[in-house]
């Protein structure tokens, strides 16, 4: 049985939007990332989803794209995480407000 | 060999680019190799051109070159074009020569300042404005040419800018001359307006078919134009920016405040003769002025005790004499004194300059005197432009240039006694404040002593200055004296001969030869009378070592007439209370209001940098939200 295209792209507005929720909600840094983390799951199921409506394997390549780049971007995330925290003592994403670093 | 007219303006510009661009880094001498080198062979290329001219070419046809066109809108395209006839090689020889003599001297004049190369980079860039100027064959470069020297005078007299009373004496000197500037920008519109060329040529041929004679706008363009002459030329009431730019080095006086840039009126009259014989009332208006000048100046140059400012108001008094000759239609009489006084008022210059300098920067002439024995050479020398200056008879330039314009002040059909009077009354004031500057400076007894002797490269000006001061008269000779007219017959090549009256001004007074004999007698003799109470009142007299005490008249003519309290009060005050009763106005108010509105949009955008990075998240998904909507909603 094959699940309607509007379906699926509807499952992944709603994950974009949990995700742009978490990321404009709250304030740990950490659970900031795990939120666009979503976002770009969502976006990833978009791509699937179009490309299996249209049968071609150009959305599951951009699937592969998007984790090879989510993986690049923890990780730098996370380093940056680390700096953040051994500088402020703390995860609060305002605190790192001013530019005087 | 005329192709190679460009070369003279072209050299001075380049040696002044070079040293502008690379000054810093010269050793004093490759600067002053560059800085007189390029005004040198400036004028061996003219002096090559002017030989060339005067014998290939005894009608006289100018030389016309253009290099390139520099504007072109609508049918006006003036170019970057060149005019050379005789009244422009008078000039450019003068500019060029003298210039190359007052150069020389300036390199070990200057040879200790620190702005050394800056020194000589401004100097050639004038002398390539100048020559732009007075080669110009359109109006629009002789403009470029006439702010171009004024912005190097402007620079010159600021040359030692650590002082801030000169850089007072440049901003006035820059602000009067714009005074007669602007007037003669306005000329210039109507020019273009009547004639949409600027061409001089084209302009002064179409001139007497278009405009009649005495007609209200070719007197108002006369009038215009003489504006500009005369704050150019440091004439009454403009002059008073020219004693103030004493200021500047010896050198610079020399070359831009005597023998150069203050007689570019001269030219621009002299140049525009067409229109000024169409406003007989214009023309007559220079003569008068030329007079009162000449009078004004020489009152305030006997009271004087600073030896350069005895020769700046002297500068302004002769450049009256040239002014009297242009209003009574003495063309040749007057160019001919432009190049006589170059020689002789620079002459001059440099030797009160050697003074000064081996002095130790002593201006005033009371503190001077003995000087004859340890300076022979600038004393001898000096002595020789004093006397072409006081215009002693026979034997010196100064007396067959200045005996013409007083002569025809009287003979000319424009002239009247008058003019011949005040002609004849200024010869005797310059006389005596000529002397009166010789033996105080050179005789009595010895106040200072010279610090050092001079080397040949300064001597060396002094003495051709000299050696053409007593000779170059010799060109131009009276009627009933040899009658040479090699100088008036080259200038009438482009200028008109002077119409004499047909009867004698005053009935019962003899014309013709006798009345010459009769006028030559009585100017030597108004001249040598100006020596005699100069040597009675100065020679050898105990004068303290001090600026002498003036009762309040000798106050009123030391101050130039008190010309400068009367513009002060007249101008300058009320103009600076207006500003201040009036800082508030509508116009100020909408600058402030435009000012507010900016300050506001800026605090407006800086709140939004907050750093925090929510919000840009929070900014970044609505813009995205706003653009979806407006693309899908289309």
């Amino acid at each position: 049985m094959t699940i309607p295209m509007q379906y699926g792209l509807l499952l992944a507005a709603i994950l974009f939007c949990i995700g742009l929720a978490g990321v404009l909600v709250r304030r740990d840094v950490i659970f900031m990332l795990m939120s666009v983390e979503v976002m770009l799951n969502a976006a990833g199921l978009a791509f699937i989803v179009g490309g299996a409506a249209r049968s071609s394997a150009d959305g599951q390549v951009m699937f592969i794209f998007i984790l090879a780049m989510a993986a690049a971007e923890v990780s730098v995330g996370l380093a940056l995480i680390i700096q953040l925290y051994q500088k402020f003592k703390t995860l609060d994403a305002d605190s790192a407000s001013q530019l005087n670093g | 060999m005329s192709e190679l007219l460009w070369l003279i303006v072209a050299l001075p510009f380049a040696g002044s680019l070079l040293l502008a661009m690379a000054g810093k880094h010269l050793p004093r001498l490759a600067a002053a190799i560059i800085g007189v080198g390029s005004v040198a062979l400036s004028a061996i290329v003219m002096l090559i051109l002017g030989l060339d001219f005067l014998h290939g070419n005894p009608a006289g046809v100018p030389i016309h070159q253009t290099l390139w066109q520099w504007i072109n809108v609508s049918g006006f395209s003036p170019g970057i074009a060149f005019h050379l006839d005789s009244v422009s090689l008078t000039f450019v020889f003068v500019i060029t020569f003298v210039g190359a003599l007052i150069h020389l001297y300036a390199a070990p004049f200057m040879w200790k300042d620190e702005g050394f190369a800056r020194f000589f980079s401004y100097m050639n860039l004038f002398v390539g404005f100048m020559l732009l100027l007075v080669l110009a064959d359109n109006f629009l470069l002789l403009y470029l040419g006439w702010e171009g020297v004024g912005l190097c005078s402007y620079l010159l007299i600021g040359f030692w800018y650590k002082d801030p009373a000169n850089g007072y004496a440049a901003r006035k000197a820059f602000t009067v001359t714009r005074v007669g500037d602007t007037a003669m920008v306005i000329g210039l519109f109507i020019l273009f307006t009547t004639y949409h060329t600027l061409n001089i040529q084209d302009i002064l041929v179409a001139t007497p078919h278009t405009w009649a004679p005495g007609s209200t706008i070719a007197t108002t363009t006369a009038f215009l134009l003489l504006g500009g002459a005369i704050g150019k030329s440091a004439q009454v009431p403009l002059q008073t920016w020219l004693p103030d730019a004493m200021a500047a080095p010896s050198p610079v006086s020399a070359l831009i405040h005597a023998a150069t840039m203050v007689t570019a009126g001269v030219y621009l009259i002299a140049r525009t003769h067409v229109l000024f014989e169409l406003a007989p009332v214009v023309q007559s208006a220079v003569a008068v002025i030329g007079a009162v000048t000449l009078i004004v100046a020489g009152m305030a140059a006997i009271y004087q005790h600073d030896i350069k400012k005895v020769l700046a108001y002297s500068t302004i008094s002769q450049i009256g004499y040239m002014f009297v000759a242009l209003g009574v239609g003495a063309w040749s009489a007057a160019l001919f004194h432009f190049m006589i006084h170059a020689f002789f008022k620079s002459l001059l210059f440099l030797g009160a300059g050697s003074v000064i300098a081996v002095l130790h920067d002593e201006h005033n002439m009371y503190k001077m005197g003995g000087l004859w024995k340890k300076m022979p050479v600038v004393f001898w020398t000096f002595l020789v432009g004093a006397c072409a200056l006081s215009a002693l008879p026979l034997i010196t330039a100064g007396f067959y240039s200045k005996d013409e314009i007083i002569w025809q002040a009287y003979a000319s059909d424009k002239g009247s006694i008058t003019l011949w009077l005040t002609g004849l009354a200024g010869a005797f004031i310059t006389a005596l404040y000529t002397f009166r500057m010789v033996f105080l400076t050179f005789f009595g007894k010895a106040k200072a002593e010279p610090a050092y002797r001079q080397g040949m490269g300064m001597t060396l000006p002094l003495v051709v200055l000299a050696f053409l001061s007593f000779v170059g008269g010799f060109i131009q000779l009276p009627d009933n004296m040899g009658h040479v007219t090699l100088f008036s017959h080259f200038i009438q090549q482009v200028l008109p001969a002077t119409t004499p009256t047909g009867t004698a001004v005053i009935a019962g007074l003899p014309s013709g030869h006798a009345a010459e004999w009769i006028a030559q007698l009585i100017a030597a003799i108004v001249s040598i009378a100006g020596l005699t109470l100069a040597y009675r009142l100065y020679y050898n007299k105990p004068f303290p070592a001090a600026e002498p005490v003036r009762n309040p008249i000798q106050q009123f003519f030391f101050k130039g007439w008190d010309f400068d309290l009367l513009y002060d009060k007249v101008i300058v005050q009320p103009i600076v209370f207006f500003s201040r009763i009036d800082k508030n106005d509508v116009i100020d108010q909408f600058y402030t209001g435009l000012a507010s509105v900016a300050g506001l949009f800026n605090k407006g955008l800086a709140a939004t940098q907050n750093g925090k990075l929510r919000w840009y998240a929070m900014a970044l998904a609505i813009g995205a939200v706003i653009t979806l909507t407006i693309l899908l909603s289309t």
